[in-house]
């Protein structure tokens, strides 16, 4: 008879461990919180599925999370075309290919609250670069104030931290694309539309189903930018899923209905990037 | 169809890739580049299609010079190593493409594909996208794509390198037939010898940035003019020894090994010369008492499928019998040798061809 070797299970140990801490674990909590009422001095009565029923037919519910697929909708539509057209526009070789990948990199090695507080200064009315300019030239702009250029700062802001990682992506994938190809298409006469349309975005499809699953997972988890750059204001204006989550989970201290948030979220996440990368992928091979 | 290159040789970033090359390729005929890789096959081709332009020297297409004209006014389609195609599109829309480009009616795009595609057995699959066909397939599927068109040059760069050996025989065998059919001059680049020789037509041999010899692709091997166009022309390469030849006996130079001077070299003045003999006419002297034998140090030997390879030191170079059937010898052991001398070449000592005899 064959011993079977159960070593293998120190193997996994970690990974286990890792994943169970800093995954499964919370989220189970968040589960667990998310049927029962909670008091002080630990008390906590089931309550079943009335924080979800209360979540979803909540108003501000409602409207945080139409924000924040505006927002989301918005950022996508400005990050991906114009970081697909930075990487076009980028030299393939050379020294300015070096210098152009580190300022590329640049915004994305800034830590987050950095980028709010920078962006914050900036867009001052009174001592910022952006905002003094802008009220020089005789527009006027306030973004604590109106909601208009508050939205306008937040998306200028996110466009100019996270494009870059859209550019990278397409360069990579566009570097990857065989000289060859280039060459058949000048033979064959393809104009440079043609060659974009029918070589270089069927070569980026991947990278870029890549990237708009990235950025739209990342856009809803935002939290730091626009907590440092507005805090949500001017009233509710640009309160997003995340910051109005914190508000209510730690504002209040009503573990069960932000539990029960956190979790309509979570799938809403969930359910997007399933469709998105099933409707990408299909009909490839198997 | 004419194609010439006058004097052309190309400098990139200070460093030479082609140097002064003048070719006249045969018309309509199949015409090969033979070299090592980094010969400058590909780099000779795009000078030819006019993706890139020479530094120096003319490009002269049907006699009109066509130095500085862009390759889509050319008329020329090109096959590379890799299978492109357009990844998106179907195998039907991928041939159709440079049609479409030159405005073709519909109808004509239609009868041009369909012809092509039964040529090239890929009319089963006209539907589908290049990603859902085999390597064979893509392949011909790029073959198609530069066959349609009508176009006067055909460069096939290395088309079959990435193909498995079974494909690739196939394929082999029907290139000569399908470029055959329509009036046009091939170029096909290959790192192989062995290709060279199937595919007949005529052989440039290339060496470092240049053409060593052109010509019928059987009188180069037979007669190469120098060493270079013999070891570009031999795979393994070209075993050569220095010998002094005196009267009808030839010795190896510091050693007193030697053999009989074979027929076609008697009338060679007596002096110093480079011998030259391809591993298939250097074989295990099993047995035999008689002729051109050698003796030398097994250095390597392989047997692979129904042949053997010996790697053995032949007083100082390092030689190679190939053969067919299994030989097996130990490394480190003195095994004999009998070189067939009625399939040698001499070259003077600055590596002119002097004789050659067999080939």
């Amino acid at each position: 008879m064959k011993t079977r070797n159960q070593k293998a299970w120190f193997l996994v140990a970690p990974v286990v461990l890792l994943v169970a801490f800093n995954a499964v674990i919370p989220l189970m909590t968040v589960v667990n919180y998310s049927v029962q009422e909670t008091f002080g001095d630990n008390l906590f009565f089931f309550e079943g599925m009335k924080w979800f029923e209360e979540v979803l037919s909540s108003e501000r519910f409602h409207d945080s999370l139409i924000r924040q697929l505006k927002f989301t909708f918005i950022i996508l539509a400005i990050q991906v075309p114009l970081g697909v057209a930075i990487a076009l526009a980028m030299p393939r070789k050379g020294f300015w290919a070096s210098v152009c990948l580190v300022l590329m990199a640049m915004p994305l090695l800034i830590p987050w609250n950095v980028v709010g507080a920078m962006w914050n200064i900036f867009a001052l009315p009174d001592i910022g670069l952006l905002g003094k300019t802008l009220n020089a030239m005789g527009i006027d702009y306030n973004f604590t104030r109106q909601p208009f250029a508050a939205w306008a700062t937040l998306i200028a802001m996110d466009v100019w931290h996270w494009t870059s990682l859209v550019v990278l992506l397409s360069y990579a994938g566009l570097s990857s694309i065989p000289d060859a190809y280039y060459q058949a298409a000048r033979i064959d006469g393809a104009s440079a539309w043609a060659v974009f349309r029918y070589i270089q975005l069927p070569k980026l499809k991947h990278v870029l189903t890549i990237a708009v699953l990235l950025r739209f997972m990342d856009s809803f988890n935002i939290y730091t930018e626009p907590f440092v750059l507005t805090g949500g204001g001017p009233g509710n204006t640009t309160t997003l899923l995340s910051l109005d989550l914190v508000k209510i989970a730690l504002g209040q201290f009503d573990l069960g209905p932000a539990a029960a948030m956190s979790l309509v979220y979570f799938l809403i996440i969930l359910l997007f990037s399933w469709i998105f990368y099933t409707v990408m992928t299909r009909g490839e091979d198997k | 169809m004419t194609l010439a290159l006058k004097n052309v040789s190309l400098r990139v970033d200070g460093l030479m890739h082609i140097y002064d090359t003048s070719i006249e390729l045969v018309p309509n005929g199949f015409n090969i580049l033979l070299g090592t890789t980094l010969a400058g096959k590909t780099t000779l081709m795009r000078l030819m299609a006019g993706l890139v332009v020479p530094t120096h020297g003319e490009v002269w297409f049907n006699g009109v010079d066509v130095t500085g004209v862009a390759v889509q006014k050319r008329n020329v389609s090109m096959v590379y190593q890799q299978f492109i195609n357009y990844p998106n599109m179907s195998v039907f829309d991928n041939i159709a493409s440079p049609l479409r480009l030159a405005r073709y009616n519909k109808d004509e795009i239609k009868q041009r594909v369909s012809e092509v595609a039964r040529l090239l057995r890929l009319d089963p699959f006209l539907k589908r996208k290049p990603s859902e066909l085999s390597g064979g397939q893509q392949q011909r599927c790029a073959m198609a794509r530069a066959l349609v068109k009508d176009s006067d040059l055909v460069l096939l760069d290395e088309p079959l390198a990435n193909l498995d050996y079974k494909l690739r025989e196939e394929l082999r065998e029907e290139l000569p037939r399908l470029f055959a059919t329509r009036e046009r001059t091939v170029v096909y680049a290959t790192t192989e010898p062995s290709e060279a020789l199937l595919l007949g037509g005529y052989t440039a041999a290339m060496d470092e940035g240049r053409i060593t010899q052109f010509g019928p692709t059987g009188e180069i091997y037979r007669r190469p003019a120098d060493r270079v166009t013999a070891s570009v022309f031999s795979d393994p390469p070209i075993n050569t020894v220095a010998v002094r030849k005196h009267g009808a006996r030839f010795t190896v130079i510091g050693s007193d090994a030697g053999w009989r001077v074979c027929d076609a070299f008697t009338r060679v003045a007596d002096g110093e010369y480079e011998f030259a003999v391809r591993p298939h006419h250097v074989r295990p002297a099993n047995g035999v008492a008689d002729g051109a034998i050698v003796e030398g140090k097994v250095l390597v030997a392989e047997i692979s499928g129904s042949e053997s390879t010996v790697h053995f030191d032949m007083h100082g170079q390092s030689w190679v019998s190939l053969t067919h059937g299994i030989h097996c010898f130990n490394v480190g052991q003195t095994a004999r040798f009998l070189i067939d001398i009625d399939h040698s070449m001499l070259f003077s000592m600055a590596g002119e061809l002097v004789a050659a005899q067999g080939g």
